[in-house]
């Protein structure tokens, strides 16, 4: 009784404040358990970094010689606190690979993950949200047929073909945009848009049609409820009804819809990466795990887990302002 | 006839091999028609100008430019063939020519070398090239803990010195009439030595062009060298090298001209390149062939016979067609390329001939077997159908191959001389002793049968330090018909490396020692 009336104190202090810090304290700890299984995963891979990197010369003695060199001979579990101690002081450490500080090998392809982000983001979120609006006011109606359709046979096809498509048409064909995305630092923005081009476009449409059946869903699913019926009753536009009286009580679940996506854009971009040969995240993490580079492969899993579980945090928390009830879970 | 120009490129001496041994595969004849535009090549002098734009099938984010290290056609074209030069180099003909050393001279018992090397060269710093310079190249590699791949190449070496102020003295244990050849390999690059250290990371070289920017796994650029010592080679003004390792990515970037040229060609769609106006289409007959080693420490492999059923139990022109698609030649159960001056020409080409088999078979006590073939996707593209192919030509024998696939990753750490039979292959090495020596003498490391043979290994020995060329020839067909009648090894076929350019660049004679002109594209090619 006592635990719950000093609960419930706190909570009406500082309901959301507390929330929110208590779901940071959880990504902190989701954080903490991705970096034990990411390592724990690339240690259950056959054969280490010695092997991977002599390859067809890995003799035994050489071999024993690099294990030696790179620390392999420690125990598991020291080397992973001596990783964790590094990382707390801001050191990501350096790759087993070839020696260069990880921060350095980051760098430049973290940059461009970035940039690729942020344009299929900013382009694709907007016109998701309005198209997913739009399907929703006029449901049933011609527009939102063809919306639907278009949108479901982009999810169904895999991406490295709506790729080909792009390439094939905007590249190959017309030459209006080069084919694989040779980024580089210190380009012009101009340029870095161009040379993105058809990986962004290709994100964004992905992105974009998903968003659309989500956001059409989520309000739809809003608007089934008996107020949406009484506002009808008494006479609301449509338009008003989805823009005042849905929309707001849809924010939640488009908030994790848009969350998802957004998680995706970062970590999901390896095919797009590899079909355009985008220099980014994704064929760093390909070739440090290829070569067993622990390191290197811990420090990209981080970045791919931290903008995850930011992501997924933000949205609870956009729920959670969003949705009175959910401040008192167990009420 | 300039349009078989590639058809030549790994002849060691013209006119001491029959030509038409090469087209017993179908690269000679996909050649031709790929090639019948191309006549006007040999009129071309080479022109100076424009920037290389060349698409690697290869480059990782952990490649660096120190040459100890395992590296693929990427990284060693810019270090090797672009940035550094070593003492030697083997020409398009397959001869030893001079690089960075002058000449080269031998003692009677192929023990002492001597390296002239070249007076006025200069590396990319401005630092003048010393004997020094070249004594700490190679003693990088030395050392019985050292990591590199040329470690066991250099452990004859007993002592290594600077003579004067242009030669340099290397005293080896045992003779060795190869070691010119060894000086030409990736690894023995020359770097500059600087306070005391090798520079082995910057990609200061002597080489025919300067490093403008590595980002490794994507891209290096670099400019011609103004003082390049070579003044009839090096024609562009840049080169632009790039990882395109998605064979659809990398074709699209030469159909829309993002790049000149792409090493290696898509073999699935090589086909439809070679039709495409404005592009020619290469291939190079190599030293590189693949393997189906056996363990002859296991059970029905330590059996010779056994051994022969199998190796009559493969159809080697199937795996030419299918796996190499036509761009290959067809291998006789040693690694000797029909390219090498001491290739066993007499020696009859084993076919496809399941009586043999069923009859090797029964020699051992047989009448029919089981046996596990691993493969995966890491030895090469089309490993595992090899495989699968295997098990449907030997069936008919009585030979009941069970095709086990295994994980790309760690293919060499855990089955390579793990399993008693797989899939594998071997790069090509620019001489016959190296690859006999690495691969079937009963000292090496890397020998992955197991195969021990006293007599093979005393010839070898003895063949190494001859400087009479007759006499090596007669040990060479010795130990190739060794390995053919009793060897541990099914060769099925030497692989051709393959490219495509536009038809704006051109070339001489391409090597077929490795991948994009012998690691020296940016040297040997030019803009028409």
């Amino acid at each position: 009784m006592q635990e719950f009336q000093r609960r419930n104190f706190h909570v009406s202090r500082h309901p959301v404040a507390s929330l929110i810090l208590r779901r940071i304290g959880l990504a902190l700890v989701t954080l903490l358990a991705v970096s034990v299984v990411v390592f724990a995963l690339v240690q259950a891979l056959p054969s280490d970094a010695a092997e991977a990197l002599l390859g067809q010369n890995a003799t035994p003695q050489a071999v024993a010689h690099l294990r030696q060199e790179l620390g392999l001979n420690e125990p598991v579990v020291a080397r992973y606190f001596a990783w964790l101690a590094r990382l707390l002081s801001g050191d990501l450490g350096r790759s087993l690979a070839n020696g260069l500080p990880v921060s350095d090998l980051l760098r430049d392809r973290l940059a461009n993950t970035l940039f690729l982000f942020l344009v299929s983001a900013t382009a694709s979120l907007p016109l998701a949200l309005l198209l997913g609006l739009a399907c929703a006011t006029w449901r049933g109606s011609l527009f939102d047929r063809v919306c639907n359709i278009v949108a479901a046979s982009l999810i169904s096809s895999p991406q490295f073909l709506v790729a080909y498509l792009l390439i094939y048409l905007l590249s190959v064909s017309w030459g209006l945009f080069p084919s694989s995305a040779d980024i580089r630092p210190g380009m012009a923005t101009q340029d870095k848009f161009y040379v993105a081009f058809l990986p962004a476009v290709t994100l964004c449409v992905i992105v974009v049609a998903y968003m659309l059946r989500m956001t059409r869903a989520a309000i739809l699913d809003v608007l089934g409820n008996d107020y949406i019926r009484m506002a009808i009753l008494k006479g609301v536009k449509q338009r008003r009804v989805v823009v005042h009286h849905a929309l707001p009580n849809a924010i939640a679940p488009i908030a994790i819809v848009v969350a998802l996506l957004l998680a995706y854009l970062i970590v999901g971009v390896v095919i797009v990466e590899t079909v355009f040969v985008y220099p980014g995240l994704g064929q760093l993490l390909v070739d440090a795990v290829g070569k067993r580079d622990i390191v290197v492969v811990q420090a990209v899993s981080m970045i791919f887990a931290t903008a995850f579980i930011t992501f997924n945090t933000l949205a609870d928390i956009v729920s959670i302002i969003c949705n009175p009830r959910l401040l008192y879970p167990r009420a | 006839m300039p349009g078989f120009e590639n058809d030549h490129s790994v002849y060691n001496a013209p006119g001491k091999i029959n030509r038409r041994r090469f087209l017993t595969g179908a690269a000679g004849i996909t050649l031709v028609p790929a090639l019948g535009g191309t006549l006007a090549y040999a009129a071309d002098q080479p022109k100076r100008g424009g920037t290389l734009r060349v698409g690697f099938g290869t480059g990782s984010t952990v490649d660096d430019l120190d040459p100890s290290r395992v590296g693929e056609a990427f990284k060693v074209t810019l270090a090797r063939g672009t940035l550094r030069n070593n003492l030697t180099e083997i020409s398009p003909a397959g001869e030893l020519v001079p690089e960075l050393a002058e000449r080269w001279d031998v003692s009677p018992d192929a023990r002492t070398w001597t390296f002239t090397i070249r007076k006025g060269v200069e590396f990319h710093n401005g630092k003048s090239l010393t004997p020094a310079d070249v004594v700490a190249s190679i003693n990088y590699h030395r050392g019985e803990t050292n990591k590199s791949g040329a470690r066991s190449l250099l452990a004859d070496i007993e002592e290594i010195k600077t003579d004067g102020p242009d030669k340099v003295v290397v005293v080896l244990k045992r003779g060795n009439a190869d070691f010119s050849y060894y000086t030409s390999i990736f690894q023995l690059q020359i770097c500059p030595e600087i306070d005391g250290k090798l520079d082995v990371l910057s990609g200061i070289g002597t080489g025919p062009y300067k490093l403008t920017e590595f980002a490794a796994g994507v891209r290096a650029t670099g400019t011609r060298n103004p003082n390049y010592f070579r003044s009839d080679r090096a024609f562009f003004d840049a080169f632009e090298f790039r990882a395109l390792l998605d064979a659809t990515a990398r074709t699209n970037a030469l159909l829309t001209n993002a790049v000149d040229v792409i090493v290696p060609a898509d073999m699935q769609t090589i086909d439809l390149l070679k039709r495409r106006a404005g592009l020619e289409v290469f291939s190079v007959p190599t030293r590189h062939h693949h393997v189906f080693p056996m363990q002859v420490t296991n059970a029905p492999f330590a059996n010779s016979e056994v051994r022969m059923a199998l190796k009559y139990a493969f159809n080697r022109e199937a795996h030419v067609q299918k796996i190499l698609k036509g761009f290959g030649t067809i291998g006789n159960d040693h690694p000797i390329a029909p390219s090498d001056p001491f290739y066993a020409k007499d020696l009859p080409q084993r076919g496809y001939d399941i009586d043999k088999a069923k009859f090797h078979l029964k020699q051992a006590g047989l009448s029919k077997l089981e046996v596990s073939l691993s493969g995966s996707d890491s030895p090469y593209a089309g490993c595992v159908d090899a495989c699968a192919l295997f098990k449907e030509y030997a069936a008919p024998a009585g030979i009941d191959i069970n095709v086990v696939r295994e994980p790309r990753d760690g293919y060499y750490a855990n089955v390579w001389m793990k399993r008693p039979f797989l899939a594998s292959y071997w790069v090509g090495r620019p001489t016959a002793d190296m690859i006999l020596t690495t691969v079937y003498s009963s000292g090496s490391s890397f020998n992955e049968t197991s195969w021990k043979n006293p007599r093979f290994d005393q010839l070898l020995t003895e063949a190494r330090a001859m400087l009479d060329q007759n006499a090596r020839r007669e040990r060479y067909v010795e130990l190739q018909t060794m390995l053919y009648q009793d060897g541990p090894t099914v060769i099925p076929a030497f692989a051709n490396y393959t490219g495509a350019h536009s038809s704006k660049l051109r070339h001489g004679q391409i090597g077929g020692n490795a991948e994009a002109d012998d690691f020296k594209i940016a040297e040997r090619w030019w803009f028409a």
